[in-house]
């Protein structure tokens, strides 16, 4: 949570919305370019793409989640840009993602425990495409970001709701262990989240935050409860709220559209936000799960950077490389802090890892201040 | 924030930069000093000067010493040879730029396009150069790791002379803030503008290098010229007087400068550098007689004068003996201890700095003198003069050694053309 708010949105007249959403849902319709709809057999172990060769045009794949546990679909161009992806893929459910791919080469992954780089497949669509201009490319960022944007809201509602209803059972273990899965989606699109001012500070404030005449609520109120006394038993109002606080930024987020420039800003807030708060434990004081954060924050950095991809390598080829390995730096990094499909706690690492992860965010984000000016010119 | 970037660019149309984008604006905008520079010698005195950058020498060594300091000593963090040289050359003009007054990179900090972040932090905008110098160093580290690698081919162009200082008896070292693969010492008049050019160079080097530890200092311990009237450390006590001095040229290349012959080439005319951040506990030292603090110095806290003698430049009278037939001058004391007499004729160029870090949470004030010591070959000078010090100086019971750093300072940087480390990577 910070107290600047870097993104101004215009509230007004931004309800376009892409017919390219993913998470199955209203247009049933639609068929595949190439015929039917292509299955994808998810388990904890594999990842079966149906056809791995494909017309350029709408595709619609069908994920079905045989393993045990969460798993997600993601389409990626180069450099992990996405072009679609499904969340929230609980065991036995099937879930659809319906994506249009111009002609090129992509990889398609299965996430099973959400972490990770995933089960990665090879993946050819060809066909007459013709190349982005310049400014279509920058355009296409924005609709990508905002596919990006429905796919995490989606998933911050069911976690939150899950979360919510853990809590108001009383079942602690549950909630502790459901806390950073749904924050995980919440700091993936922080910087878009943050800017409804008032919004924030009652999802995601931390208590020095809390002003004279305010309540402290949201996550870090149920967090505390959590993780020092124990006791949620009087938390329900407080969990009720944050789902209607929620739902309301779910919708605002989801009529917003970001200017190219605001995604290039958002991504090197996203670092910042690791810089200032995540890398000092400030952030998750009470459970320690700041790593969880740090990676859904590098996560939702690098799906911006992505969205604008195709206009930086137009643009500025040899920045794209740069911020190709600083990222893969920053992810080998924080790789060495995994703890099965989840992180380390904060108290775990010692001084000497935490610098190491500081540097390497530092590496990545002096580039990434770059972008904005690239983007603008 | 309008009013300065108009006058920015006002000043970019008078430099002729016309309508090129950020070429241009680079072009008007790095002719330009950063406010203050044509006006310092006229309104605020030589201290606001600036001082040469390129040289024979590097500048911060014998140049007179600045108020104050930023000592900073950074690791590498990454494995690529290519990118550290690339890195020093853009420290290079970087520091070019900034001691002469200018901004840190050639946009400026308020020179660009309003979507970029600025390529100079821009807290010095409208301060004088305040002979600021940047003298860049070599730790043991960058030619072999701590695991024994040669991470940058750099193994065997490690000079003898830059050795592993040995434990001295007291030693109470913190390994993360001693130490260190490159070190950068900013010395100016104006702490500000001390602090703005480390923190431009940490910024540049970020992915490159990484901060390992550094260090503010208040006010000198040291004069370095003749012209300087002597400073006084938190001890109270005038310290610099029997100094190396700039003026003292034949002493100099004696037991200041590398000479040809003494090791690699790549060193000839550069100096080797050691730090020490030496706690002083000045509650109990306040607490001592004035007889006792004297004793323990051997010379007047007043001033500055051996004990025995009446001018602070008086030479010191070892043999004298008082009427009780003690020694004038303590047998423990601290100059006895570290004069040339009894360490064979061994002298350093110091060149520290008060340093006060708040306090320590028991009460006591962080204080202490940050040591900065340049000499020829730290075996013959600092090593041994340390090691009796470490013995035998009645001081040390007000004293700790809690951090130390060892960095071969390569010669100055000669033009335009040259770059730090270009003799040792060439
Ligand atoms: C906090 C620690 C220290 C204090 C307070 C201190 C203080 C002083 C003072 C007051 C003088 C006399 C004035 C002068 O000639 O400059 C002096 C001289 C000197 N000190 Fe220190 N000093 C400290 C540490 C060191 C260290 C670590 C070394 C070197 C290993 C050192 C080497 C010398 C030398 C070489 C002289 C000149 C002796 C002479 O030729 O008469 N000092 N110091």
């Amino acid at each position: 949570m910070r107290t600047t708010r870097f993104l101004v949105l215009a509230a007004a007249g931004a309800l376009a919305t892409t017919g390219l959403a993913a998470c199955g849902g209203q247009e049933k319709d639609a068929g595949t370019a190439d015929g039917g709809p292509i299955a994808v057999k998810a388990s904890d172990t594999a990842c079966e793409v149906g056809r791995t060769e494909l017309a350029a045009g709408q595709t619609v794949f069908e994920v079905t989640n045989s393993g045990a546990k969460v798993t997600e679909f993601y389409v990626y161009a180069a450099g992990d840009r996405v072009m679609g992806e499904v969340e929230n893929i609980a065991p036995g459910l099937k879930r659809e993602l319906r994506v249009e791919l111009p002609a090129g080469t992509y990889e398609t992954a299965c996430k099973p425990g959400m972490s990770g780089k995933g089960i990665r497949g090879a993946l050819k669509v060809s066909g007459t495409a013709a190349t982005v201009a310049p400014d279509a490319a920058l355009a296409e960022a924005t609709a990508s970001y905002q596919r990006y944007v429905a796919s995490q809201t989606a998933a911050l509602l069911t976690k939150t709701e899950e979360f919510v209803a853990a809590v108001k059972a009383g079942d602690v273990a549950k909630a502790k262990a459901l806390y950073p899965v749904a924050r995980t989606y919440w700091e993936r699109i922080e910087p878009v989240a943050e800017s409804f001012g008032d919004l924030d500070p009652k999802i995601d404030g931390r208590e020095e935050v809390v002003e004279e005449g305010m309540e402290f609520t949201g996550f870090h109120r149920i967090e505390k409860d959590l993780w020092t006394t124990g006791d949620i038993s009087a938390d329900g109002p407080i969990a009720d709220q944050l789902l209607t606080d929620v739902k309301a930024i779910v919708a605002k987020a989801n009529a917003e559209k970001l200017t190219p420039l605001q995604l290039a800003n958002g991504a090197k807030a996203l670092l910042d936000e690791v810089a200032s708060g995540k890398i000092t434990g400030e952030e998750e004081r009470y459970s320690h799960t700041d790593l969880w954060d740090f990676n859904a924050n590098l996560e939702g950095s690098k799906a911006a950077i992505a969205a604008l991809r195709p206009a930086l390598e137009q643009r500025a080829p040899e920045l794209v490389t740069q911020l190709d390995a600083e990222f893969a730096n920053v992810e080998t990094a924080l790789g060495k802090h995994r703890d099965g499909d989840g992180w380390k706690l904060h108290t775990a690492l010692s001084k000497a890892e935490l610098k190491e992860l500081s540097d390497s965010i530092n590496a990545l984000a002096e580039p990434i201040s770059k972008v904005a000016a690239v983007v603008a010119r | 924030m309008s009013a300065s970037r108009l006058s920015r660019r006002r000043a970019i149309t008078l430099a002729g930069a016309g309508v090129a984008g950020v070429a241009g604006v680079a072009a008007g905008a790095g002719a330009l000093a950063r406010g203050g520079a044509e006006r310092a010698s006229a309104d605020q005195g030589a201290a606001a000067g600036a001082v040469p950058f390129h040289g024979e020498h590097q500048a911060g060594i014998t140049t007179p010493a600045q108020d104050r300091l930023h000592f900073v000593a950074f690791d590498v963090v990454t494995k690529d040879r290519a990118r550290l040289v690339e890195l020093l050359g853009e420290w290079t003009a970087a520091a070019a730029r900034m001691t002469a007054g200018k901004d840190a990179g050639v946009i400026g900090a308020v020179g660009g396009v309003p979507e970029a972040p600025p390529d100079d932090t821009g807290e010095a905008l409208g301060l004088p150069p305040s002979q600021l110098t940047l003298t860049v160093g070599f730790g043991p580290t960058l030619f072999r790791d701590a695991q024994g690698r040669d991470r940058f081919g750099l193994a065997g162009r490690r000079p003898a002379a830059l050795v592993d200082l040995p434990h001295f008896a007291g030693d109470a070292l913190r390994p993360e803030i001693s130490g260190g693969d490159l070190c950068v010492q900013a010395c100016a008049n104006d702490p500000q503008v001390a602090v703005h050019a480390i923190r431009n160079l940490a910024r540049i080097g970020m992915g490159v290098v990484s901060v390992r530890w550094s260090q503010l200092g208040f006010g000198r311990t040291s004069s370095t010229s003749t012209g300087q009237a002597t400073p006084r450390n938190l001890f109270g006590f005038k310290d610099g007087t029997a100094n190396l001095k700039a003026e003292d040229g034949g002493l100099l290349r004696e037991h200041l400068w590398v000479q040809p012959g003494d090791g690699p080439d790549w060193m000839t005319g550069g100096s080797y550098l050691v730090t020490r951040k030496i706690r002083m506990i000045v509650e109990t030292w306040d607490r001592s007689s004035l007889v006792e603090q004297e004793q323990i110095v051997g010379r007047t806290k007043g001033s500055g004068a051996p004990l025995g003698k009446g001018d602070e430049f008086d030479e010191p009278d070892f043999a004298a003996k008082g009427d009780d037939g003690q020694p004038v001058i303590a047998a423990t004391s601290h100059v006895r201890l570290a004069h040339p007499d009894a360490n064979d004729g061994a002298r350093l160029l110091r060149r520290g700095y008060n340093f006060v870090d708040g306090s320590d949470g028991l009460g006591r004030l962080d204080a202490g003198l940050f040591f900065i010591a340049y000499q020829r070959d730290p075996r013959k000078q600092f090593v041994p003069i340390q090691t009796r010090l470490a013995r035998n100086d009645a001081m040390n019971e007000y004293l700790r050694h809690v951090s130390s750093g060892i960095f071969a300072c390569p010669p100055g940087v000669r033009d335009g053309g040259d770059h730090w480390g270009r003799a040792l990577f060439g």
